[in-house]
This record gives C-alpha cells, sequence and structure tokens, in this order.
C-alpha cells in the first residue's frame, strides 16, 4: 500500500500505425490518486498530452468493469498487470508506489498485430469461434429447457470454462503466443454439455486446425496462462481439449 | 408552448384479445419466399443481445446480413455486462407465475406507460428465449438434479429470474455471438468490427443503408440494403457517468432522428439504486453492483444525523433501515426507480454516509449471521471481490457504501408493433427503441427484451416488409448515398478544424453535470429550463473551442469520442425537453411539482397517457410533438405501491 498521491514515470509503446516502427516514449505523471483505476490513470495522461498538443495514447477499452476483455495492456511485463485475476480496467493505482516506472505496452504476438500504440487486433479469435465454438442450433427449434438435464456438477465445469472473457492474455503471457487456454475454454464448455456433444469431434479439430492457421505457437505446459488470466480459466481445459482433441482423431481419421 | 402534430401515430396493433393477436398476426404477415431470401440484403448495426439475436436468426432465414460493431468484436458489446439474470414466465418453480403474471408485472412494473401489446408479446416470447439459450449451451445455473434453477429478482413476488452466476449477460451474448459466428462460416453474416455508424441513408422515404467510419483506417464507407435494423443500445453516456461501458453512445439512433426518425419518450432513464459511489474528479464510469444484492443485504443510514461512529458500532436501535420503514410488504426489494429516489432524499436530508455524504450502506451483516459466510460468498462472491477490488473495503466485515447510478433508458427511437420507426425500413431493437418497459424496467427484463426483439419478433416483421416494400437496387452513386457520405466527411472536417483549447472529456464531464443536476433523479420545471440553456451555451463553445488532434485518416479515439459528444450535446437539449413537456411523475420519471405529501410520484393519466414521439426541424429548434396514446384494457392502470 502506497500513500494517497503518487508521482510516476510511464514508459509507453508509441507506435502510429500498423506498419509504422514503434518505440518507447518516457511521460512524468504527477498526483496520480491511489484511488484510481489504472485506465482512469491513462485518462489523466491523456487529457494531459493534449493540452501540451501531443496526441492520446490510444488503448482499447470498454465496459471497465472487468467483463467486456476489451482491454489488454503488458504491465511491466505482466498481462493486465500485478494483481491476479484482475483485468487492466479493474487494477488500481492503490498497487503502485510513489516514484515507480511504469513500462506499458501492447500485447505481443504474430497473431495479434498492432494497429496504433496499445491497441492490437484480435479478431483472429472470432475466427477460432466462426471454425467451431458453438451448438448448430437455428432459433425455434429448441424443445423445452429442463428436457436437456444438466447436472449441477456439469453445468458447474462449463460455466467455470464459459467464463473466458476473450480478451487475450493467455496469448500475450506465453512465449509462445499459443492460443491454447482460449480455445479449450470454449471445446470443453460445449464437451461437457450435453447440447455440445453431437459436434464434440468436428468442433475441436476445425477450432485447432485455425488456431494453427492464424499463427499461434504450441503449447509446452508452462501454464503462465493460466497465471495471467482474469477469468482464472485453468489450464486442466488444456488437458481437455488435447483428450478431445486424441479422441476425435482417432474417430475421424483426420 | 409545444408544437403538436394533430396526426395520430399508428402503432399497427392488430385488434383482439391481447393474448391472441402476436399468433394470429403471424399469420397474417407476409413470408418472402425461402428461394427469394437470398436476394435480399440486411444491416443489423450493433452486436449485443438484440442485434447479434438479430443478425444469427435472419441469417439462418436466409437473408444477407452485414453485421456492425464499434468494438474488435461483436462480443464486446455492453449486454456482456448484465450481471443479474433473465426474466421468463415458465412457472418451473411452482409458485403462481403464468404469462399473464409477467405481463401484468410489466406493465405495471413501466408505471402504465408501455404499448400493452408489446408487452404481452414479450412475456409470451420469454419462455422460447431460455429454451433457445438452453439449447446454445448457455450454462445456466442449475439444482443437482439438473433442472434449471430459478431465483426471485428486483422486487418480484415469484422467482422467474434465470442466471449464469453473475454474469448472465455475459453468456447470453456469447450464446447470440456464437449463433452469429456460425453464419459467418456458413457465409450468411459478414461482420464489420470497428466500424461507427454515422448515417442513415434514406432514399424516397425508404431507409435503405448507412455510412460508417472505419475505426482503423479512418475510410468511410457506404453501404446499402433492404433493411436497416438498429440495435445500437442507450444513450445513458449523455450523463458522462453511468454503468453504461464508455463506448456506449446515442449517434447513431440519433442521426436516424436528424433523418426523420421520431424520438420517443427521452426523457425515461433509469437510475440503478445499487452503485459504487463517485470517489473523484478523475472517475471515468460507475460500478454497478447487481440488485440481486437487495435479496439479502439491508439498507440503511443512522437514525441521527450527526452520528459519525463507524458502522459496525451504530446498534440496530440507531439504524433507520428506511426502505423496510417506508415499504414495510416489499423492504428492501422495492423496484429501482423507487428505492433510487429513497436513497436520495436521505442523503439530501444530510444523513448520507462516506466522504462525500452521497452513499448509504448496504449491509450484510444478519444474512451472515443467518446463512453464514460461505453461504453468501457462493451467491454473491464475484460482486464482493469486484467491490473490494474498487474501494479496497471487504464487504464481508464491513458494509457496502452504494449509491444510484444512471443505468439505463427506457427511452429510444418510436417503433410501431412491428418494430419499424416511423421511417419504413428501419427497424430499432432493445434498449435502442422504447417500447416495452414504459417509464421503469423491471430487473431482468432488459436481456428478455433484447433477445425477444432479436429472436422472435424481428425474423417475422422484417420479412413482411420485404415482401411488400418496392425496393429498386441503390447504386452506391445514387444522390442519396453521396449525399449521405459528404455530411459525414463534413461534420469529420468541422470536428478537427475548430482547433480549440479545451479537451472532449472535459465538455463530456460539463454535459453529464449538467444533466445530473437538472435531469436526473428529481426534475423541475426551473431546473429544466435552465439545463436547456446551459446546454445550449455548451454546444455553442464546444463547437468553438474543442480541441481535437491527429487526423481523420487513421485510428483517432479522440475523434470518436468528439462525434459522439457533439451528438450527446444536440441530445441532451430533447431530454429537458421531453421532461419538461411531461408534466407528472411516472416510473424514473420524477417531477418536483408532482408529488404526493409523502413524496411519492404523481401520474396524470387523464393528461399523460401517450407516448410522446419527437420529430426533429434543426439543432436549437423546436420539435414537433407526435403522441400515440396508450390504453390499458387489460391492466387497469393503478397507482403503484409497494407499501
Amino acid at each position: 500500500m502506497s500513500s494517497e498521491s503518487l508521482n510516476l514515470t510511464l514508459r509507453i509503446w508509441r507506435q502510429n500505425g500498423p506498419d509504422a516502427t514503434g518505440d518507447f516514449r518516457d511521460y512524468k505523471l504527477n498526483g496520480v490518486s491511489t484511488h484510481m483505476s489504472f485506465l482512469e490513470m491513462l485518462d489523466v495522461l491523456n487529457e494531459q498530452l493534449i493540452e501540451a498538443g501531443e496526441e492520446p495514447v490510444a488503448f482499447d477499452h470498454d465496459c471497465r468493469e472487468g467483463i467486456c476483455g476489451m482491454c489488454s495492456l503488458m504491465i511491466d511485463g505482466k498481462a493486465h498487470g500485478p494483481d491476479n485475476a484482475t483485468t487492466t480496467c479493474q487494477l488500481h493505482m492503490r498497487r503502485f508506489n510513489d516514484g515507480d516506472t511504469v513500462t506499458i505496452e501492447p500485447w505481443r504476438a504474430s497473431a495479434f498485430p498492432v494497429l496504433r500504440d496499445l491497441v492490437v487486433d484480435r479478431s483472429a479469435f472470432d475466427r477460432i469461434i466462426q471454425a467451431g465454438g458453438y451448438v448448430s442450433v437455428n432459433t425455434g427449434n429448441a424443445p423445452d429447457g429442463n428436457a436437456i438435464p444438466v447436472p449441477g456438477r456439469v453445468q458447474e465445469t462449463a460455466m467455470d470454462a464459459a467464463a473466458c472473457i476473450g480478451c487475450g492474455a493467455c496469448v500475450a503471457a506465453c512465449k509462445n503466443a499459443s492460443a491454447m487456454l482460449f480455445v479449450s475454454a470454449k471445446v470443453s464448455q460445449l464437451a461437457v454439455l450435453p447440447q455440445g456433444k453431437a459436434e464434440r469431434g468436428e468442433r475441436v479439430l476445425n477450432m485447432v486446425a485455425k488456431m494453427d492457421e492464424e499463427g499461434f505457437g504450441h503449447c509446452t505446459n508452462t501454464s503462465e496462462c493460466e497465471a495471467a488470466c482474469p477469468a482464472e480459466i485453468s489450464v486442466d481445459n488444456i488437458a481437455r481439449l488435447n483428450r478431445e482433441f486424441i479422441r476425435a482423431s482417432l474417430v475421424s481419421g483426420k | 408552448m409545444v408544437r403538436v402534430a394533430t396526426d395520430t401515430l399508428n402503432s399497427r396493433v392488430p385488434e383482439g384479445p391481447v393474448d391472441e393477436i402476436w399468433d394470429k398476426h403471424r399469420f397474417n404477415m407476409k413470408l418472402v419466399n425461402p428461394a427469394n431470401k437470398r436476394k435480399f440484403n440486411v444491416i443489423v448495426v450493433g452486436t449485443g443481445l438484440a442485434g447479434g439475436a438479430a443478425a444469427a436468426s435472419l441469417a439462418e432465414l436466409g437473408y444477407n446480413v452485414k453485421s456492425f460493431c464499434f468494438q474488435d468484436s461483436p462480443r464486446r458489446a455492453h449486454s456482456i455486462a448484465a450481471q443479474g439474470g433473465i426474466n421468463a414466465a415458465k412457472n418451473y418453480p411452482n409458485d403462481g407465475d403464468s404469462i399473464w403474471r409477467l405481463f401484468y408485472d410489466t406493465v405495471k412494473g413501466g408505471d402504465y406507460r408501455a404499448r400493452e401489446a408489446n408487452v404481452y408479446r414479450l412475456a409470451q416470447v420469454s419462455n422460447n428465449i431460455i429454451d433457445q439459450c438452453v439449447s446454445q449451451g448457455v450454462p445456466f445455473a442449475r439444482e443437482y438434479g439438473g433442472t434449471l434453477a430459478n431465483r426471485s429478482f428486483g422486487g418480484a413476488q415469484v422467482s422467474r429470474t434465470f442466471y449464469c452466476r453473475g454474469q448472465t449477460g455475459q453468456q447470453l451474448l456469447l450464446g447470440a455471438y456464437q449463433a452469429m459466428m456460425r453464419q459467418v462460416q456458413l457465409g450468411k453474416v459478414e461482420v464489420f468490427a470497428r466500424r461507427e455508424m454515422l448515417e442513415l441513408i434514406v432514399v424516397d422515404g425508404v431507409s435503405r443503408g448507412i455510412v460508417v467510419r472505419n475505426l482503423t483506417s479512418g475510410e468511410l464507407e457506404t453501404h446499402t440494403a433492404d433493411a436497416v435494423v438498429l440495435c445500437t443500445g442507450g444513450y445513458g453516456n449523455v450523463y458522462y457517468l453511468s454503468t453504461n461501458a464508455k463506448g456506449c453512445n446515442v449517434t447513431a439512433a440519433w442521426r436516424c432522428h436528424k433523418r426523420g426518425a421520431y424520438f420517443a419518450n427521452p426523457c425515461y432513464t433509469q437510475i440503478h439504486p445499487t452503485c459504487i459511489p463517485v470517489s473523484g474528479d478523475y472517475q471515468s464510469k460507475l460500478t454497478l453492483m447487481s440488485e440481486s444484492l437487495r435479496n439479502d443485504g439491508r439498507v440503511w443510514v443512522a437514525k441521527n444525523i450527526d452520528d459519525k461512529r463507524s458502522p459496525s458500532e451504530i446498534p440496530d436501535e440507531d439504524r433507520d433501515y428506511y426502505l423496510e420503514r417506508r415499504y414495510p410488504a416489499f423492504g428492501n426489494l422495492v423496484p429501482r426507480d423507487v428505492a433510487s429516489r429513497a436513497s436520495k432524499e436521505r442523503c439530501d436530508a444530510g444523513f448520507g454516509v462516506g466522504e462525500s455524504g452521497l452513499a448509504v450502506y448496504l449491509d450484510f451483516r444478519d444474512a451472515i449471521l443467518r446463512d453464514g459466510e460461505d453461504a453468501i460468498r457462493k451467491k454473491y462472491g464475484n460482486l464482493f471481490h469486484m467491490y473490494e477490488k474498487i474501494t479496497a473495503e471487504n464487504p464481508y466485515k464491513v458494509p457496502m457504501k452504494i449509491y444510484p447510478a444512471v443505468h439505463y433508458t427506457m427511452g429510444g427511437l418510436w417503433v410501431d408493433y412491428h418494430l419499424m420507426s416511423n421511417l419504413p425500413g428501419l427497424f430499432v431493437l432493445g434498449e435502442a427503441n422504447f417500447s416495452d418497459h414504459g417509464a421503469n424496467r423491471l430487473g431482468a427484463s432488459a436481456l428478455m427484451q433484447g433477445l425477444s426483439d432479436g429472436y422472435f419478433v424481428i425474423p417475422y416483421t422484417v420479412g413482411d416488409h420485404l415482401a411488400k416494400a418496392e425496393l429498386p437496387e441503390i447504386p452506391h452513386d445514387h444522390p442519396a448515398c453521396v449525399a449521405a457520405l459528404q455530411s459525414a466527411q463534413d461534420r469529420i472536417d468541422k470536428l478537427l478544424a475548430v482547433n480549440g483549447t479545451r479537451t472532449v472529456d472535459s465538455f463530456h464531464r460539463a454535459l453529464g453535470h449538467i444533466m445530473w443536476e437538472h435531469c436526473g433523479m428529481a426534475r423541475s420545471k426551473a431546473g429544466l429550463e435552465l439545463a436547456i440553456s446551459q446546454i445550449r451555451e455548451l454546444r455553442e463553445e464546444f463547437w468553438k473551442d474543442v480541441r481535437v488532434l491527429g487526423s481523420g485518416e487513421t485510428l483517432n479515439q479522440s475523434l470518436e469520442k468528439a462525434g459522439r459528444v457533439a451528438d450527446f450535446l444536440e441530445f441532451g437539449e430533447l431530454m429537458c425537453i421531453d421532461a419538461l413537456n411531461r408534466e407528472e411523475s411516472c416510473g424514473g420519471h420524477f417531477r418536483e411539482e408532482h408529488q404526493t405529501p409523502e413524496g411519492e410520484a404523481k401520474r396524470n393519466d387523464a393528461e399523460f397517457s401517450y407516448v410522446a414521439a419527437w420529430e426533429f426541424h434543426d439543432v436549437g429548434a423546436e420539435p414537433t410533438l407526435h403522441k400515440e396514446q396508450l390504453s390499458f384494457p387489460n391492466v387497469p392502470p393503478t397507482t403503484r405501491s409497494y407499501k
């Protein structure tokens, strides 16, 4: 815990566009209240930059309550900063000390190209979901909700996996920029639920193929992804994905 | 005096008993032949529950859908943040619920300012929504045996709310998003992310396309179609501070309004009673604590105005559990508008807690003593965790501090029973329209409405329009497209050319302050008139002194914000005009001049039982009021009492 007001040096990645060369620039920011959220601190910096005639730092954010998955940022080398189970938007400045130098970078992964400053393109995640992250049911086809009983324990497992917010911290934290935690969360949710069983084989094969095609790296089981995940998605899901993948490969002969 | 149109708005509600008309009407509407559906293109703007569900369902039918959102992915839309749950009249708990009861509760909860026929349809399809979401793999809470669990929520006296922990909106949205992604894979939906709608293209009075800005490259793009479906959410960010996501805005709806679509009941806003209080000037948004907390938490302030003891030192006899005192029947579970006004009343009277005095306690002490800390953690663990993250206080040990905050907007573009605006071919769904919640929305009914509109209403009503309308091909060099594109470009150029001294956020904060002070939880004639003149001055200053750096040809977040704030500066004035015109108190709209001696809202059914739909003429010019008279043959209006 620190004092009520902090003087900080912010070392921020600035990059004008997707093809521009970027570099770090240092900014002094004084009088930062410890009650501010991290993004509010960046808002204050941006207000000062605009007043000084410098273009503000671009960063992605939307809900600012930890659920939309739009905010990102490597803060001192950690995806979403130093707190466990916390998105950048939920991180507060009381976590920092007066005089700190804070380094802020975008997610680094070739599958997530930088668009500007701290903003990256995560549309590869959408394309992975398109490859099979759903149950194929048209509107109007559904039987009564209670016609498909789901034991409480199964539902809890599915919900644990379904809590993924799709932010990409797992990729950013992984030395191989692997998307295994993200992919395994959706594969797990739908593999354990009865509704998803019919397509489970096709789903895992197609999603994994798409993940590879998008340029994400391989998983070497270092669990950095789990440590960085703000939604506390467990690497147990990766184990389940591997089982699903082997099962499907044997059955389909692909 | 307000200029009132002499025509009456045709809501196209079919004749007949309210519980039969939707079924009959589905038969009476025109169908598009299955082989012809692929010839029609439909634009869906917004990818929340309404937009995601609409895009998926329309594509499943065979239409070609283009879907647009300003976020980096359709999965980010702010429906994702809804915590509590979704209502349906399944009556699984066998506790007396029915479609009719859900209908009745929603009309009453809306303080008799919603359209009965729409609300009945909503209650009717609520059960289909649950079935649909379950089959998509939405992990709703279950009993041990595997059946769906329910809880009571937001003042309902039956347990009809389905939920996924504290993340119901997230799971429902991901269900709709995944359904939509499946259609992308099948080639029926094309997604345009990081695009912001800046203009509506209207040809011969019919809505035929949109102009969007590609937020990555800055390019303006023209997209034409046979129908435009607007699912762009609410306008709560006109207050600057709200529980909305930072990007939520009125721009798409406002541009449609400026092209002729009527804006209905803009003054109906919902102030949610349980939010984390403001902590400083830098505050960028407010965080909601789900109202499910009021099932176990008790709201109180000290009885003695000078009592500065810490809350745990204040014994029960010195605490004023004011909701339980004023509303013994409903206690802490009174609807949102009532709970919010009651906290404001205590804080205005000087009993508020915390540094600012703008907070009340929400205390779990008794629930923890009764059920144990583990039981409370199981129910609300994620909310308590979030509260502690933000405030650095442990709500298991000390009571939460809460205060009301802007949360939802019941007003929106006017639509008929088909969810079509007065501009043919422009459909408006979800929070962006006005139709189902009247002057106050009940908890767990926003998710229901978004999905009802998207999954179960629009697939029928769009077909009826496409089957009947004359829809000639619109080339991109059509004068209407060229003019819309030019208008969007001119506005961007104008924003960049001001080159003043003040930041966009400073204007937004100033506007928010005006709106909260004068068009917030309590409104008065004098306050609203003052607000209108202040907004006009602020708007003038904005166009003289705003500073937007950079260019229009790149990713430029200041420019995006500037465009949205410029529209809020026009829209805020209309909200105040509407609030000024409505000389009564109803639901979330509380006029100080119209209250009972006990301080409760006093409706004026004789004069104001209508929808106020405003027609735009020019910025700063007086709009024309079109009235849609409301009638309540099935749920006769009474005074809403929760005592």
